[in-house]
């Protein structure tokens, strides 16, 4: 198929960026949405251009490396999926496929696609962890634990911090992802004693960053990839609210 | 936001109580709603919620300004193609739009009635209690005014659709089950909120004025 791509060309975060236009031919529907960009630049390397640069590392969806603003929606038009699961059969011969960086207060353009999104990774290192050092994997009775609240701590751990809520908040807030952690680990009784410190740490880690407010539009919930619940914010609020009313 | 919120949705189910008064036939809602005005003008209990509702309206008015303003700035540069309306409610993207209609149409509410009740000088009424009575039937003899209202409590209910369900929300209600029932409840609120205000002028002009 033909593709007629408008992408965010930026030399570097300080620099101006703009839309550039590539027509691309001899695309295949069997192409993944990143393998389309990797032929694309094998094209621009032998014209002696400069490849688009973008962030990637598995490609198999589940590392949260890869993020792109696809027509106008994080990670493109299909639910539940990141960029480099979304293929080239969800797009048809002749498209105009708008392709730019996830943007946000607390994002930063590094070039063209890549985005520096480490806010995210200073936000698991004020608390996204627990203290305690515990060795290998114990007999699985000795912390008693129902299935029901072992399923819900790994739904919240399955966050793989693509920055997708954010890219996607009209607030440019972190809420979901730093919800997603701090749910994970209240949720089970290993994390409950550092809970207070924890949600506190965080939310403030999260604010100083410059995210913004959640004001509750879900449409994060929409575009992660993984599917993660906006309950996991009523959580995030509920262990804030309560640590801070229960000093 | 969301106590100063959640304490004007309380507001305005008593508001509207006291309001809907005005449907009675003609000779019992002079009385009744000329008494209940003079009941609750006299009630110091009364004086001290009133000026705690002035106080929530400017704090949520204020709060509202300063995180939108903050929103702004942590939303980064425009993207080129933006499609992200999709992906949720027109009402959870415009509380400050709405807000700010229903903000406007609060002070011409007030400047029209309580400040004309409080500071101004009005007829009274056989059982000798102010007649506001009049004043509102009065008001809501021009059509513009009613049409004025009836946009405002649109706006309200658009906010409320959001407002009342993500007031829970950021108070940290997480259960799923208490979550989506408020969820429910809030549409149910809106509804019932949103159509009796409207009932009201609508009911006026059409029972005194045509």
């Amino acid at each position: 198929m033909k593709l007629y791509l408008k992408i965010w060309r930026q030399l570097n975060p300080d620099a101006d960026g703009k839309l550039v236009d590539y027509e691309l031919n001899g695309v295949e529907e069997d192409m993944s949405f990143l393998e389309m960009l990797d032929y694309l630049n094998e094209k621009l390397i032998t014209k002696d251009e400069m490849p688009v640069e973008f962030d990637h590392d598995c490609r198999e969806g589940i590392c949260g490396t890869c993020g792109l603003f696809i027509n106008g929606r994080a990670h493109g038009p299909l639910a539940g999926t990141t960029t480099c699961q979304l293929h080239m059969r969800s797009f048809a011969d002749g498209d105009t496929i708008y392709i730019e960086p996830f943007r946000g207060g607390a994002f930063q353009v590094i070039r063209d696609l890549k985005v520096d999104r480490s806010s995210m990774d200073r936000i698991l290192q004020a608390g996204g962890f627990i203290s305690t050092s515990v060795g290998d994997a114990p007999e699985a009775n000795t912390t008693p634990i129902t299935h029901a609240e072992a399923e819900s701590a790994f739904d919240s751990a399955a966050c793989i911090g693509c920055g997708a809520c954010v890219a996607t908040c009209k607030n440019g807030s972190a809420a979901l992802f730093t919800a997603a952690k701090i749910a994970h680990l209240a949720k089970l009784p290993q994390g409950k004693p550092e809970a207070k410190q924890r949600v506190v740490n965080m939310v403030t880690q999260m604010d100083q960053e410059g995210f913004g407010h959640c004001s509750n539009t879900h449409a994060c919930q929409v575009e992660c990839p993984q599917e993660i619940s906006v309950a996991n914010i009523d959580r995030m609020n509920w262990e804030y609210n309560r640590a801070r009313l229960l000093k | 936001m969301a106590l100063t919120g959640l304490f004007l949705c309380l507001f305005l189910v008593v508001h509207l109580a006291g309001n809907l008064q005005l449907l009675l036939p003609k000779e019992t809602a002079v009385i009744q709603f000329n008494l209940y005005s003079r009941i609750l003008s006299g009630n110091y209990f009364i004086k001290v919620i009133s000026w705690l509702l002035f106080l929530s309206i400017v704090l949520h008015s204020i709060y509202a300004l300063i995180i939108t303003i903050k929103n702004r700035k942590a939303s980064g540069s425009a993207y080129a193609y933006d499609r992200r309306k999709v992906v949720s409610s027109w009402s959870s993207r415009n509380m400050g739009l709405l807000g700010s209609i229903i903000l406007i149409f609060l002070v011409i509410h007030l400047k029209d009635f309580w400040y004309q009740y409080s500071f101004g000088t009005l007829p009274l009424d056989d059982e000798g209690n102010k007649d506001l009575f009049s004043i509102v039937v009065s008001a809501y003899g021009r059509l513009w005014y009613v049409i004025l209202n009836i946009v405002a409590f649109m706006a309200l209910g658009y906010h409320l659709l959001h407002g009342f369900y993500s007031a829970f929300k950021t108070l940290g209600v997480y259960p799923s089950k208490l979550s989506r029932g408020l969820y429910y409840l809030g549409i149910g609120f809106t509804l019932i909120i949103t159509t009796g205000f409207i009932i009201i002028p609508v009911f006026v002009y059409l029972n005194y004025h045509t």
